[in-house]
């Protein structure tokens, strides 16, 4: 796990995804702007530098809209990189869906950032993510929560409930 | 058996591919190996794998591989992945 801090190991979704690294009601363009706002929260958050929302771009550019992992989710991501200093996690919902391009889960109306400085120490956060967003209810209340808050406090209760 | 999961990158969703490969064989009581690669070194791999799960958007990128290629348009949706898991081992 080369550059990974051993405190992220198996860290928390809680924990990877921060306050300052979620936007509500965010507005984008096309896919290339939607991705930008969930690296500059990345950036926000302190986990990246700014050239990494080029690689999450460049990514796309180079493999396609592999990212839309599901109906309306895109896990906007690239490699580890210098400009990647902790793990992190981003959420942007969009007001105005935008098409990545993919021919089954297009349009985009969240987007997840995604940032690693090795390839681990986002697994567990990366699962309880998942598993969260594959619950439609859960994932309504996500798209609706009004503030960063609200979305952070969504999140903790379904952790909590995954621990007791 | 041995499963390759084929992603981008080798971080993202790949690992969310293992993940719900690793729910759908515990339900389906199928014992396999599973790996994560990105696409750049999945090729190499490919000749030991049983079977390839990875993106439609990915799959033609990968190009003549001697494993079943098996695509998964909802990476977080168990059933999808269950049932075309099932399908495969048939």
């Amino acid at each position: 796990m080369a550059g990974g801090s051993p405190v992220q190991r198996h860290a928390a979704l809680s924990q990877l995804l921060s306050g300052n690294a979620i936007r509500i009601g965010a507005h984008a363009r096309d896919w290339r702007a939607a991705v930008r706002v969930s690296g500059e929260a990345l950036v926000a958050s302190g986990a990246t530098d700014p050239a990494y929302t080029d690689e999450m771009i460049a990514t796309v550019e180079q493999l396609g809209p592999y990212i839309v992992i599901a109906p309306g989710i895109a896990l906007a991501h690239s490699r580890p990189s210098p400009a990647v200093h902790r793990s992190g996690i981003s959420l942007v919902t969009l007001t105005t869906p935008v098409a990545f391009g993919h021919r089954q889960n297009d349009p985009v109306s969240l987007v997840v950032g995604l940032a690693a400085p090795d390839d681990d120490g986002h697994v567990t956060a990366l699962a309880t993510l998942a598993e969260f967003l594959a619950d439609d209810e859960r994932r309504a209340a996500l798209m609706a929560a009004p503030t960063p808050e609200a979305v952070r406090r969504l999140i903790g209760e379904y952790e909590g409930g995954l621990t007791t | 058996m041995k499963i390759l999961a084929v992603c981008g990158m080798g971080l993202g969703t790949g690992l969310l591919l293992r993940m719900q490969a690793e729910k759908a064989l515990r339900e389906l009581g199928i014992q396999a190996d599973l790996e994560v690669a990105d696409i750049g070194t999945a090729r190499a791999l490919a000749s030991s794998a049983d079977l390839i799960l990875t993106s439609e958007e990915l799959a033609p990128q990968l190009g003549q591989v001697k494993p079943k290629i098996v695509t998964i348009s909802n990476f977080i949706d168990l059933r999808e992945m269950v049932t075309k898991l099932r399908a495969a081992m048939e």
